[in-house]
């Protein structure tokens, strides 16, 4: 059954978007990530307009992480002074985001940038989780190595403005968590990503917060964040498809949830080397894409 | 419907060859001025129908609201297919259609078919840095053929037929994505190559229904369109974590 999407102004199959809610869903739940980055490349395949895409991942983002972070929450593993530091620098970030993307928009070289920055991202972090997960699961082959410290002191934590984060046990410069949600904010608006696959390694390596802690607080910021991202798209761009965004939802939150509990049941190395194929694989097609000749030279744009 | 169409046609086909036989050459009308485009649209067709008052051709031209395109080039930098030249085109009719009782060749001489701009090549696209040169042709060659793909350019012109001498019809067909907004159909009478008669009809295009509500509610009011979408996805998220609760 095709339903007409009033913003994207397309007719897709109401099955298929619902099965790739559920399972970009499944695999956020698995992983414990959000999941737009899977999410919004997936619809530019389906025949999404790049545009449209991104704002509308933001939109069904804000949803998806509300029911992961309600969890969370109930079970204390939110760091509300953290999550709001993170937010203030992450809204401040969407909204040079948001204004950027209308920029390249205009001169005709938003595509390019999508899929540059999800090219670069992606094939970065998807190599770095790959060797850390090939690491780790030879590490456990051979027991007896050396334990980490709780968390490593670098240059960044010697800097000003210091404050102390009682759940995190930590007392570091309120700079850090503010450029780190700055800069997720923009990722944010441009790639329509809630930005955990970024945000997670900097809490746990960067920041140094203790792991129970990280997957709530990230979520919990998100959810701001996202929301900051469509707001200002809908005003500035009016690219945010909310039919497209609520079915998406309906399909990914049922799929979480499954895969919330067969992550649980599976072993965090094979999950992280799992991952990260998945996000080669993706920058790869992606990377492809860009390089190989098109159909056609010329593209059409309606001017605003 | 069908029947019913064609009765009214009949009707005022009847009435239009009165009025061309009191001394208007060209009479013409649609069976529909408004086209609405719900959720489930998938194109339409509308009968123009007319008289004329006596032997001649007739021409009908459809033509879009104006819109103002960009026609990007793409070229290879560092491995990366980039846009790399834009020229942005004025003016350009959203849909263009055509339909002719004979080939238009036939009908007019070269001149008058560029000056009525019958005819996708006849179309008079203008740059917005002023008059096309050496290869900006590319790039308007490059906008009407991509126009013509999408369907919004006829690529071939449609049959007006005569039924007898004096009465015609034709059906102008409209594919799922047309633009929406005010079109014009410009009906030509022409004899020995010139046009003697000429008239213009109106036909509205819009979106019907809850699409359309949407579609204008996240037009016209951005931010409250905004916050209704953050609020009905938080609503979602959380009504979907009830069932799992206590999991």
């Amino acid at each position: 059954m095709d339903i007409y999407l009033p913003i994207a102004e397309i007719s897709l199959d109401v099955t298929v978007l619902l099965i790739l809610g559920a399972a970009v869903g499944f695999l956020s739940g698995v992983f414990g990530v959000g999941g737009g980055f899977l999410l919004t490349p997936l619809l530019i395949f389906i025949g999404v307009p790049p545009t449209v895409a991104v704002a509308s991942s933001a939109n069904q983002l804000v949803g998806a992480s509300v029911s992961g972070a309600l969890a969370h929450w109930r079970r204390g593993n939110v760091d509300l002074k953290m999550g709001l530091v993170l937010l203030v620098g992450g809204i401040l970030g969407s909204i040079l985001g948001v204004w950027l993307f209308g920029l390249l928009r205009r001169i005709g070289q938003i595509e390019l940038v999508i899929a540059l920055s999800y090219v670069v991202l992606l094939g970065t972090l998807g190599g770095l989780m790959l060797i850390e997960g090939t690491r780790a699961a030879l590490r456990r082959r051979r027991p007896g190595a050396s334990r980490r410290k709780l968390h490593q002191h670098i240059w960044v934590h010697g800097l000003p403005l210091k404050m102390r984060f009682r759940r995190s046990k930590l007392y570091i410069s309120a700079l850090l968590p503010l450029g780190l949600g700055f800069f997720i904010g923009i990722l944010s608006a441009i790639m329509g990503v809630g930005g955990g696959f970024v945000m997670i390694p900097a809490m746990i390596y960067m920041l140094g917060m203790p792991t129970s802690v990280v997957p709530g607080t990230s979520l919990f910021q998100i959810i701001f964040v996202a929301a900051s991202v469509t707001i200002l798209q809908a005003i500035n761009n009016r690219t945010v498809d909310l039919v497209l965004a609520l079915v998406l939802l309906l399909g990914g939150v049922i799929g979480a949830q499954i895969g919330s509990r067969v992550g649980s049941r599976m072993r965090g190395e094979y999950l992280r080397i799992l991952l990260a194929v998945l996000v080669i694989a993706m920058a790869g097609k992606l990377a492809i894409d860009m390089t190989a000749t098109p159909d056609r030279l010329f593209s059409t744009a309606v001017v605003l | 419907m069908r029947a019913g169409v064609a009765l009214i046609a009949i009707v005022l086909a009847g009435w239009l060859a009165c009025g061309a036989a009191r001394g208007e050459p060209l009479a013409a009308d649609l069976t529909s001025h408004l086209i609405g485009i719900t959720s489930g649209f998938t194109g339409t067709s509308v009968v123009l129908f007319g008289a004329t008052d006596g032997p001649g051709d007739i021409v009908v031209v459809v033509r879009g609201p104006d819109r103002d395109i960009a026609v990007r080039r793409k070229r290879r930098v560092a491995g990366i297919w980039v846009n790399a030249k834009e020229e942005v085109f004025v003016g350009v009719p959203s849909f263009y259609g055509i339909a002719s009782s004979r080939p238009l060749d036939q009908i007019a001489s070269p001149a008058v078919l560029a000056f009525q701009q019958m005819g996708v090549e006849n179309l008079r696209l203008q740059l917005r840095r002023g008059p096309l040169r050496g290869e900006d042709i590319e790039f308007r060659d490059a906008l009407i053929e991509t126009q013509q793909d999408e369907g919004l350019f006829g690529a071939a012109p449609g049959k007006v037929d005569f039924l007898g001498e004096r009465l015609f019809r034709t059906t102008l067909d409209f594919p799922s994505n047309v633009p929406t907004g005010q079109y014009l159909v410009e009906v030509f009478l022409i004899r020995n190559k010139t046009v003697v008669s000429a008239q213009t009809t109106p036909l509205i295009i819009s979106k019907v229904g809850m699409d359309a509500e949407i579609y204008e509610f996240a037009d016209r009011r951005g931010p409250l369109y905004g916050i209704v979408a953050v609020a009905a996805a938080m609503m979602a998220g959380w009504l979907a974590s009830l069932p799992f609760r206590n999991a």
